[in-house]
């Protein structure tokens, strides 16, 4: 680190949401020239952070935070995006932050164009002035070609390969004045392998360069490759800074992930040798969770946990087998080929779903309990209905058996089986929508999600739910979670799915170091 | 290169399907109306000094993504309330329009900024929002001319203008002070016109040329277009032949210099900072917000400067035509001006000048020859009529569908080269 002052320190930040801690005191420090990584799970705490740094309004607006926060020696006040831009801390999005229609050089001068007067401008002020073209054009080119781009900077940006957009979008962050800082914020994830390398190798230029970089991604071999420093945090603590080679990807792996699992207790082990679903070569078209193909088979009674990083993939499978998303390949059920992107089928073939989006896609907010269990059922199976000649209506007498049935069951809070949905807890809707998937009498339920943004307490009682349905009833449940914790504690295997593929299978007692290094896609890539 | 050649004549045909289809119709409109060409153009001249203002009022909106304002129709009233004022005041001619214009500036400013109060909460519905918004404001409107004045405050009307009770105001009022104040002031025939454009254009390119070497191949594509306009002017001018033609179709001059105006500032505009945030906006609101443009004040001022332009638009329109009809005149403006528009070749996302000057020539042609080609045709007028209140409507449904319907091709191609570049990756890693 030689002689060196850090241009940037964070020391001992503090951040609570509502009473709620995601951040106990982080430290990070970036040296000019340095790349730092900063590795976590979700929601270990990375994007407050990432807020903070640049005075995002979320922070400020809920009660700031705690800490120093130090540029070149002195304390700074970052209160806006602004404040961020003029202390010359500059950030490279995750999505694009790039205008399709507008030219390369447009793009990067977007809001920054350089100006000239006009008649007009001395009378109405700046926003009459005129657009310096040439000076935008040759600003740009030279921003383009630090990163080693040749490209005409009057390109339209749509059509453009995502690699050059990446670049573009850099070269607007280093073509602002004074940059001291710059944030890659998972820069690769939606790179090849061949344009990733390419900006690994643009990012050590800049690095030589005198620009201290700040590297969020989950890709540990590529932390290995280009950081000087690594910085590990989980659930908002700050684990461990390290030099890069003082170490090695199973033990950052283990830094990541590493966390008391609460075993659940469970009664019997209901899970057989027999598979009941084998999913071949699947690919789901779902926006952020794209599904690239992958092949696993689920055994019959057992608890299977899906796992994985945010954007990876594993929501998508269960959305792609039951057709809510586009899907391709090949899923047989007990021996029978599953139609693909036909809801219907699915259900029909004795498959359920949980959605994710509770509030979206799973319950219809305005209608009671006891209607909101039956819906599927009417539509797909045309059960509770009573029929008279062409005319059909509803079945109030068994639709109320079966609501009073699954609130004993499941144990549902709330006033009767009449009372509209959206007056429940979170919890509570959970258990409704799960009530709902069991009234089809699936021999499968897909869960997705189960516990996100519902309370402790209440997280307990639906897993618990889960397992009781598997002991008691025999089901196979196949459970979809971002907490791998909550995986560990009730399935019997967990998948893991890094970058639209199976990484691979792991028993729910195997080490943290195997889990994060599945996570971070590295196995895959031993097995080739 | 043939090949090349029927590529590109293709792909011409396809993005400007529209505008070809209305040639079409209107050159079979015209075989069938019977009526000699000239005097068909002297009639479309006239009507595209009418409107050609308002037309291009709805550009600035159309380029900063709140689609067709169909909220001129504010501006026109604006106006309208230009024109009372000069006409019950006695204000003559060509001082009389300054001064409605004067007026009806700071009214359409306020109307505007009201307007973009309501479109920046209705963000993605600008278009029926601006439109029900037309609908609200014509009832205070006529609250105010058919009640308020007379009723409550009692007004010292010249003869003509007031209902026979004293309260309210006449459906018609002839505007007999400022009738063809600004086509009237300078009068030349077309030929003539055609030349003195050519000239101005000719030194235009011929300046930029030697200016700057970039594009150098458009601006001598230019001149030469030039050049022929000026020599059709100077055939028109001295054979024979075209005699008709120039004693019909005098050009208003001042008023197509003030079209012209329009052009240039818009043009101009859109090279300025204000112009290049108002585009940012249009494409996409969440990138021009993160990049730290201010959204809301942008599109407030793109509404406003489209409000102010259509109240000098609608008198322009009205000091032609001659008369206010005071609860009419106003309905169907931006119907009308978003059909031109349209027709042209223009979506509710992008537009051109050009495009609005094709638009409103053929729009009027259209409207001219329909219902003469109607009655030779069916034997009767009345049919059309209701052809061209079908063309006008219909083409703007149809562009709605169309732009809806691109928009759903795009997606899909997305999802299509997808899942293609993944096929690819995957071939790729297999070979690796």
């Amino acid at each position: 680190m030689d002689m060196q002052k850090p241009i940037l320190e964070l020391k001992n930040i503090k951040k609570e949401y509502y009473g709620n801690k995601v951040l106990k005191g982080v430290s990070l420090d970036i040296y000019p020239g340095e790349i730092h990584c900063l590795v976590g799970e979700n929601g270990a705490g990375k994007s407050t952070l990432m807020n903070i740094l640049f005075g995002m309004s979320v922070i400020h607006e809920t009660g700031g935070f705690e800490g120093e926060f130090i540029i070149e020696g002195k304390p700074a006040v970052i209160k806006t995006p602004n404040d961020a831009l003029e202390n010359g801390i500059g950030m490279v999005h995750q999505e694009f932050m790039l205008i399709p229609g507008f030219t390369i050089a447009e793009n990067i001068k977007l809001n920054r164009e350089p100006l000239k007067n006009n008649a007009l401008s001395r009378v109405f002020g700046k926003s009459m002035k005129s657009l310096d073209t040439e000076k935008m054009k040759s600003d740009a080119k030279e921003s383009l070609m630090k990163l080693g781009m040749d490209i005409d900077e009057q390109t339209i940006v749509k059509g453009l390969p995502v690699g050059y957009m990446q670049f573009v979008e850099i070269a607007r962050e280093i073509d602002k004045k004074g940059v001291k800082v710059l944030v890659f914020d998972e820069p690769t994830a939606v790179l090849t392998e061949s344009e990733a390398d390419k900006l690994l190798e643009a990012m050590k230029h800049l690095a030589a360069e005198g620009i201290g970089i700040l590297f969020i991604t989950h890709r540990l071999d590529e932390v290995m490759a280009v950081s000087k420093r690594i910085t590990v945090i989980r659930d908002g603590n700050h684990i461990q800074t390290m030099n890069t080679c003082d170490t090695d990807v199973v033990k950052i792996a283990e830094l990541m992930v590493g966390r008391k699992v609460e075993k659940i207790e469970r009664k019997v082990n209901a899970s057989s040798d027999e598979d009941i679903m084998e999913i071949k070569n699947l690919k789901v078209s779902m926006p952020g969770e794209l599904v690239k193909g992958v092949s696993f088979s689920i055994k019959k009674g057992e608890i299977l946990g899906i796992g994985g990083l945010a954007g990876q993939g594993k929501i998508g499978i269960a959305n792609g087998i039951m057709g809510v998303y586009k899907a391709r390949g090949e899923v047989t059920f007990e021996g029978k080929p599953i139609k693909l992107n036909d809801p219907q089928a699915s259900m029909s073939a004795g498959l359920s779903f949980v959605s994710e989006d509770r509030r979206g896609v799973g319950l219809l907010l305005g209608m009671s309990i006891e209607e909101n269990m039956v819906v599927p059922s009417i539509y797909n199976f045309k059960k509770y209905l009573k029929k008279f000649l062409i005319f059909t209506q509803k079945d109030t007498k068994a639709i109320r058996e079966n609501a009073l049935k699954y609130i004993d069951m499941l144990d549902i809070r709330c006033t009767g089986p009449t009372q509209p949905v959206m007056r429940l807890s979170g919890g509570n809707q959970q258990k409704v929508c799960i009530a709902r998937a069991l009234t089809l009498e699936p021999k499968i339920i897909f869960v997705s999600e189960p516990t996100r943004g519902i309370d402790i307490g209440a997280k307990k009682i639906v897993l618990e739910t889960l397992i009781k349905l598997n002991e008691e009833y025999g089901m196979t449940v196949v459970i979809t979670s971002s907490e791998l914790a909550e995986l560990r504690s009730v399935c019997d295997r967990i998948a893991i799915i890094s970058e639209g593929k199976l990484s691979g299978i792991l028993s729910a007692e195997a080490s943290d170091s195997e889990f994060g290094l599945l996570m971070s896609g590295i196995n895959k890539k031993g097995d080739e | 290169m043939e090949k090349n050649l029927t590529n590109n004549i293709k792909s011409f045909i396809v993005s400007n399907i529209v505008p070809i289809l209305f040639l079409v119709i209107s050159i079979i409109g015209i075989k069938y109306s019977g009526v000699a060409l000239p005097v068909i153009l002297m009639d479309v001249i006239s009507r595209m000094d009418r409107n050609l203002f308002l037309v291009l009022s709805l550009l600035i909106p159309v380029l900063a993504g709140m689609g067709l304002n169909f909220g001129i129709v504010l501006g026109a009233m604006a106006g309208q309330i230009g024109l009372f004022v000069v006409t019950v005041l006695e204000i003559p001619g060509f001082i009389g329009l300054l001064v409605a214009i004067i007026i009806a500036i700071p009214v359409s400013i306020l109307l505007g900024w009201l307007t973009a109060l309501l479109l920046n909460r209705t963000k993605g519905q600008e278009m029926i929002a601006g439109m029900i918004l037309g609908f609200f404001a014509m009832g205070i409107y006529q609250f105010i001319f058919l009640f308020f004045l007379g009723g409550v405050v009692k007004i010292d009307a010249p003869q003509g203008i007031m209902l026979s009770t004293g309260v309210g105001v006449r459906n018609t009022i002839d505007l007999v002070n400022v009738k063809y104040a600004f086509d009237n002031i300078f009068k030349v025939n077309v030929f003539i016109f055609i030349i003195v454009l050519g000239i101005i254009g000719i030194i235009y390119s011929g300046l930029k040329l030697a200016k700057n070497k970039d594009n150098a191949k458009k601006y001598r594509t230019n001149i030469i277009l030039m050049l022929i306009l000026i020599i059709i002017g100077i055939a028109g001018q001295t054979l024979p032949a075209f005699k008709m033609y120039k004693t019909l179709l005098q050009i208003p001059v001042f008023t197509f210099v003030l079209i012209l105006l329009l052009c240039v500032f818009i043009k101009f505009l859109f090279k300025t900072k204000l112009g290049q945030n108002m585009r940012a906006v249009g494409h996409s609101m969440e990138i021009a917000e993160v990049s730290g443009i201010n959204v809301d004040r942008t599109r407030t001022v793109a509404t406003i400067l489209s409000m102010v332009f259509a109240a000098i638009g609608q008198i322009i329109f009205l000091q032609n035509l001659g008369n206010i009809s005071m609860y009419n005149a106003h309905e169907n403006v931006a119907m009308f001006a978003a059909a031109a528009l349209l027709i042209g070749g223009a979506s509710i996302s992008k537009a051109t000048v050009t495009q609005a000057f094709i638009g409103t020539f053929l729009f009027h042609l259209l409207f001219n020859v329909s219902p003469m080609a109607g009655k030779n045709l069916f034997g009767d007028a009345a049919v059309g009529e209701y052809f061209r209140v079908f063309i006008a409507y219909g083409v703007i449904a149809l562009t709605l569908a169309l732009h809806a319907w691109k928009k759903v091709v795009a997606a899909r191609q997305k999802v299509k080269e997808a899942e293609l570049k993944e096929d690819q990756d995957n071939k790729e890693g297999a070979t690796a």
